[in-house]
């Protein structure tokens, strides 16, 4: 089978580079999803607050999702559910598998990588301590309790604030747990200030930041959890343990870009994002292939990945019409001083679109700073914010008549410049 | 003289309010522009939340649909409005915007499906 655009994964990232494509006049599309409907990690974020930007209304998850389903069936965009990729080759030959049709191969002209992120586990947080059942990723928890309409436990501790820990942690209250505490080995919270808010606040769960968990106890299932407060260098200080009855933990402690199919491939990565370097047509290094979405750099908010993706198609769209503009070179995006990436990773100055957005995350706290754009030597941009934190994404728009000013660009840099 | 400190949600910087409130009169300090003041108010006079949750669900194929109050419900419902939904099953199929439970709690606002819950096939055909 040959397929000229093929998209692999049906969440909100792959459901808008697909939608977006077909409106930039490609017809030829599949979509690819291992799950048994569209939609990715939407359907189970039944929680509000989706869509603010995109539908300038406050929708749930399954709801945003559903919008984009919708779309997806009134423009008869093929997908294909059940179904894996087990591997892509460099001339874009792709490995599926599902249980109904076994094993088979598709031929693409262009590939879009919209697979997201799978949670960071226990065996990655080197936790010490027994290993009873009661420990959940924050995320398969929330899988449990909003699809499958399972409780899964009684008394919770939540280790990691990140946005599903936090979501999760009012979620099991409302059902009825007593939530002890949420744990957060940073000085700062991973997740959103609303969410620590409505989620903590509003229930009277203590955040406690600088705190780990150092043991786990239970034989068969978690008895308890010993919590201790983290130096400067995050080791745990001794004297500080507290022990809290528990028969639940929810570890919330980040997403990983779920890039298998991007490392057989050859697709140069970014160490810090551990997605793809991209540049601004979010094209990977291996022509024709693009990334959006979570597998490229972790999301705060689903408007921005549908944004994103959009951009992705119109760019695989481009590149299937061969109007890819192949002139200009590749100028590279530094990120330093407290800037820890951006996305895209290089900018073409003759290639991109008017107003071309880089999002970048920080990684600490800062107030009352700059946002500062550098064209080599020449500062751009100095834009003050009240805040940066590390859990919300940030961006900067650079439209392409402030660039073409400049001759023979070596390099663009993002900084944040304290006052 | 009651004072209460509230963070605010209106944008990421997310001042910490103090509120007092004594009387007739409420002072908010601590805000950065109009929407924390208003917030702070807000929050000490009638705090509302959308509340969202899941309904059992017979014959469907999952065995809970998702839901949400169609607007924001006072706060200290909150937990009545999940205690009634605990007692509520619906029967598949269910469409987004469905209304699974009127009135909620006596607070005049309704909770309405936000999932598509399609029916099982019936095995015996």
């Amino acid at each position: 089978m040959v397929k000229e655009l093929v998209v692999i994964g049906g969440g909100p990232a792959g459901l808008a580079a697909a939608l977006s494509a077909r409106e930039n006049g490609i017809e030829d599309i599949l979509i690819i999803e291992r799950d048994v409907q569209l939609g990715g990690i939407l359907n189970q974020c039944i929680h509000n607050g989706f869509g603010l930007h995109t539908f300038k209304e406050e929708l749930t998850g399954p709801e945003y999702a559903q919008r984009y389903i919708d779309l997806i069936h009134e423009n008869n965009i093929d997908y294909v559910l059940n179904t894996i990729v087990t591997h892509i080759s460099e001339d874009k030959v792709i490995t599926l598998m599902s249980a109904k049709d076994g094993l088979y191969h598709i031929s693409a002209k262009s590939i879009i990588l919209a697979m997201g992120c799978r949670e960071r586990p226990r065996g990655a947080l080197n936790i010490p301590g027994k290993r009873p059942a009661g420990i959940y990723s924050a995320g398969t928890a929330q899988r449990l309790v909003n699809i499958e309409g399972r409780m899964i436990g009684k008394k919770v501790v939540i280790l990691g604030s990140g946005d599903i820990g936090l979501i999760m942690a009012r979620r099991m209250v409302l059902e009825g747990a007593d939530v002890q505490l949420v744990a957060e080995i940073m000085p700062f919270s991973g997740g959103l200030t609303r969410n620590i808010v409505q989620c903590l606040d509003d229930y009277g769960i203590p955040l406690k930041l600088s705190h780990t968990v150092v043991d786990i106890q239970g034989d068969k299932r978690v008895e308890s959890v010993t919590i201790a407060m983290v130096d400067k260098s995050l080791q745990p200080i001794p004297g500080t343990e507290k022990t809290y009855e528990c028969d639940t933990l929810l570890l919330s402690c980040g997403l990983i870009p779920e890039n298998e199919l991007s490392h057989q491939l050859g697709i140069s990565m970014n160490q810090v994002t551990t997605g793809a370097f991209v540049n601004e047509s979010l094209e990977t290094n291996v022509e024709g292939i693009f990334a959006c979405g979570n597998v490229l750099h972790v999301h705060d908010l689903v408007d921005y990945v549908s944004e994103e993706s959009k951009q992705a198609g119109q760019s695989a769209s481009l590149y299937l019409k061969g109007l890819q503009n192949k002139e200009g070179k590749d100028i590279r995006i530094v990120t330093t001083d407290g800037v820890r990436y951006s996305v895209p990773s290089t900018l073409n100055v003759s290639r991109m679109q008017e107003r071309q957005i880089i999002r970048f995350r920080v990684g600490r706290v800062y107030r009352d700073a700059y946002v500062s754009v550098y064209v080599d030597d020449t500062r751009i941009k100095h834009l003050r914010k009240r805040i940066l934190t590390p859990g919300e994404m940030e961006q900067v728009l650079l439209r392409s008549d402030e660039l073409h000013p400049f001759e023979n660009i070596d390099q663009i840099t993002i900084k944040i410049e304290e006052v | 003289m009651e004072e209460r400190k509230i963070t605010c949600i209106g944008c990421p910087i997310g001042c910490l309010l103090t509120v007092v409130i004594e009387k007739d009169e409420i002072t908010v300090t601590g805000h950065t522009c109009r929407i924390g003041k208003e917030y702070g108010v807000k929050e000490v006079t009638h705090p509302c939340r959308i509340v969202t949750s899941t309904v059992k669900v017979n014959q469907g194929v999952e065995h809970v649909v998702s839901v949400k109050t169609e607007s924001d419900i006072p706060k200290d419902k909150i937990f009545e409005c999940i205690q009634e939904l605990k007692d509520c099953v619906v029967e598949a199929p269910v469409s987004i915007n469905d209304i699974i439970l009127e009135n909620v709690a006596g607070t005049h606002v309704n909770v309405i499906a936000t999932k598509i819950i399609e029916r099982k096939e019936d095995p015996h055909g």
